[in-house]
């Protein structure tokens, strides 16, 4: 038995969310008193996996099945159900991405384990039964959830948990099929849209957002030079995608993408509370607005009250100035 | 073409979330529900490949009976019938196990629903769905047509989208730019109140989790304030106070 973690790659490199997912299942492993072992698919080589072993993984299986490229759900399911029925594990680790999620609550059914997503602490374990702390009300709240089943399934919120490291540790790699058919395939993508050059924004570590305030989208370019001068990602509010200045997948809030980053600076978001739902799990939010009475800065750690156009050209010198 | 679309009963988007003294439930004293905001992007969809290509939308929700004004909503913005599952949505795979016998019997070629719900966000259901009824669940969606027996549906991934050609019946969850939500008419609030709500007893009692407590997030201790005129400190404090740069 050994907790399996399902490792997301992209651009031939372990997504940093899959880290965070491969340290918290060690943990778990650990508690067990078992190894963890992960499940790795797509474009990647086994040089960029040994490195898992950093975040305490004893070996990684690969499948490398050309067509496992793009995520196809059916697929990636049949391969981490294989992968969890050889390795005997009953507790399966994911970060809670679109694909985690996917994966998740099908696995779960296929299964027969209990579920939980937006996790965002370790387990407590009592014999059989994990109690989980999760986010709820779109961030507002957290709730303790008992997972009954004999197996579990645990979806790792972003940036959540820190990274354990132990540096030159290495994990074996060893390849991996389940024999899939082209019948698996069958809602394979015809088409993929990057937005190339672009840090994700849902891993991002700083993001820099922007909403009315800016007055419009001539002035966005305040928005992209500081999160260029951070190495950030770039979002806005809803009223910004709603309008069209900026396109619906930048949009935080409720309704929107939920982002957790160490550092989120809003530049001209006054903060209504469903903005606040999708962003008030960032560590340090910074307020920049020019009326000091927008609610945001009752939610913020630091605040500047002044125009973005005055205000933002300044931190972009000071960003600038700042050593790497 | 047959839809389902599927519904939940959430807090208002404005609601100051609280929850009982004891931590074990939500507190919905004074609280205004509405329809899950993700799952209303599903529902105009629906209603508007209906108008386009013919069919009916059935609404499902499961819930108690307190969520039928937001069911007869749903009906007033242009679904034809509804089914309530009499049952406290309590656990992802117990509302899946409703959802997925109901479309079985009704023989749906599309099943819609929201991406998740805006009070407990599982994120779970669709899958489940999905596997249940053994067919294919795209999630989450940001567009999706159908041409005769084919869906062509636009993922979004994290850094782009992705565009999916499959066969019904399908499974697609919903999110913007999906859809711009309606507001319902006189006349739809009029006829809404005829259409069919059957009201049916749950399959099975299966739940996988079961929430313990409930808590709110610590306060933030207070806000430093940094002077206009000095912006540029606020980048030194973030790197040296913080340390987040």
């Amino acid at each position: 038995m050994s907790v399996l973690v399902v490792i997301e790659c992209a651009n031939g490199e372990v997504k940093k969310s899959s880290l965070e997912a491969a340290s918290y299942g060690s943990k778990v492993a650990a508690a067990l008193g078992t190894t963890a072992t992960a499940v790795a698919i797509g474009d990647v080589q086994a040089d960029a996996l040994s490195g898992l072993g950093a975040q305490g993984v004893t070996k990684v299986l690969l499948d490398n099945d050309s067509r496992l490229h793009n995520f196809v759900p059916g697929a990636y399911v049949k391969v981490i159900a294989k992968a969890a029925e050889q390795e005997n594990s009953t507790v399966i680790v994911l970060s809670n991405s679109n694909i985690g999620a996917a994966i998740g609550s099908r696995l779960a059914v296929r299964l027969g384990a209990s579920l939980a997503t937006n996790v965002v602490a370790l387990p407590q374990i009592n014999g059989s039964t994990f109690t989980v702390r999760r986010g709820v009300f779109s961030g507002k709240a957290f709730s303790d959830v008992e997972l009954t089943s004999d197996k579990k399934i645990i979806a790792v919120k972003k940036n959540a948990l820190e990274v354990e490291t132990t540096a030159g540790a290495t994990a074996t790699v060893e390849n991996f099929s389940a024999d899939l058919s082209d019948a698996d395939f069958a809602t394979a993508p015809k088409e993929t849209v990057k937005q190339s050059g672009d840090i994700l924004l849902t891993e991002a570590e700083v993001v820099v957002s922007g909403g009315r305030g800016l007055k419009g989208p001539e002035n966005w370019h305040l928005i992209e030079n500081l999160a260029s001068a951070l190495g950030a990602a770039t979002a806005c509010s809803k009223p910004v995608a709603d309008v069209g200045w900026r396109p619906h997948h930048e949009h935080v809030g409720q309704t929107g993408i939920t982002v957790s980053p160490n550092l989120y600076i809003a530049v001209g978001i006054s903060g209504a509370i469903q903005h606040l739902a999708g962003v008030n799990s960032s560590k340090v939010i910074v307020v920049i607005n020019k009326d000091p009475e927008a609610p945001f800065f009752k939610a913020a750690d630091y605040g500047i009250v002044g125009d973005a156009t005055e205000v933002v050209p300044k931190l972009i010198e000071a960003a600038k100035a700042l050593d790497k | 073409m047959k839809i389902l679309v599927c519904i939940s009963n959430v807090p208002d988007t404005t609601t100051k979330i609280t929850f009982t003294p004891d931590g074990k439930a939500f507190n919905t004293a004074g609280v205004q529900f509405v329809i899950n905001p993700y799952d209303e992007y599903a529902l105009t969809r629906a209603i508007e490949l209906k108008e386009a290509l013919g069919g009916t939308v059935t609404v499902l929700n499961v819930g108690e009976a307190d969520t039928e004004p937001n069911i007869r909503k749903a009906l007033a913005i242009g679904a034809d019938d509804a089914i309530r599952v009499n049952l406290k949505p309590t656990d992802a795979f117990l509302v899946a196990q409703q959802i997925a016998h109901y479309a079985k019997e009704g023989a749906y070629d599309l099943i819609l629903m929201g991406r998740e719900s805006i009070d407990y966000n599982g994120f779970q259901v669709h899958g489940m769905v999905g596997e249940l009824l053994g067919i294919p669940t795209i999630a989450p969606a940001i567009k999706l047509d159908v041409n005769g027996t084919t869906a062509t549906v636009e993922r979004e991934i994290e850094g782009g989208k992705e565009v999916i050609e499959a066969a019904l019946p399908l499974v697609v969850t919903a999110q913007q730019p999906m859809s711009e939500p309606r507001i319902p008419n006189m006349r739809g609030i009029m006829t809404a109140r005829t259409k069919p709500l059957k009201v049916v007893e749950p399959v099975g009692q299966d739940a996988k989790t079961s929430v313990q407590h409930y808590e709110l997030p610590p306060a933030k201790s207070g806000v430093k304030m940094i002077p206009a005129e000095n912006a540029g400190d606020l980048i030194k404090l973030l790197r040296n106070e913080a340390k987040v740069l």
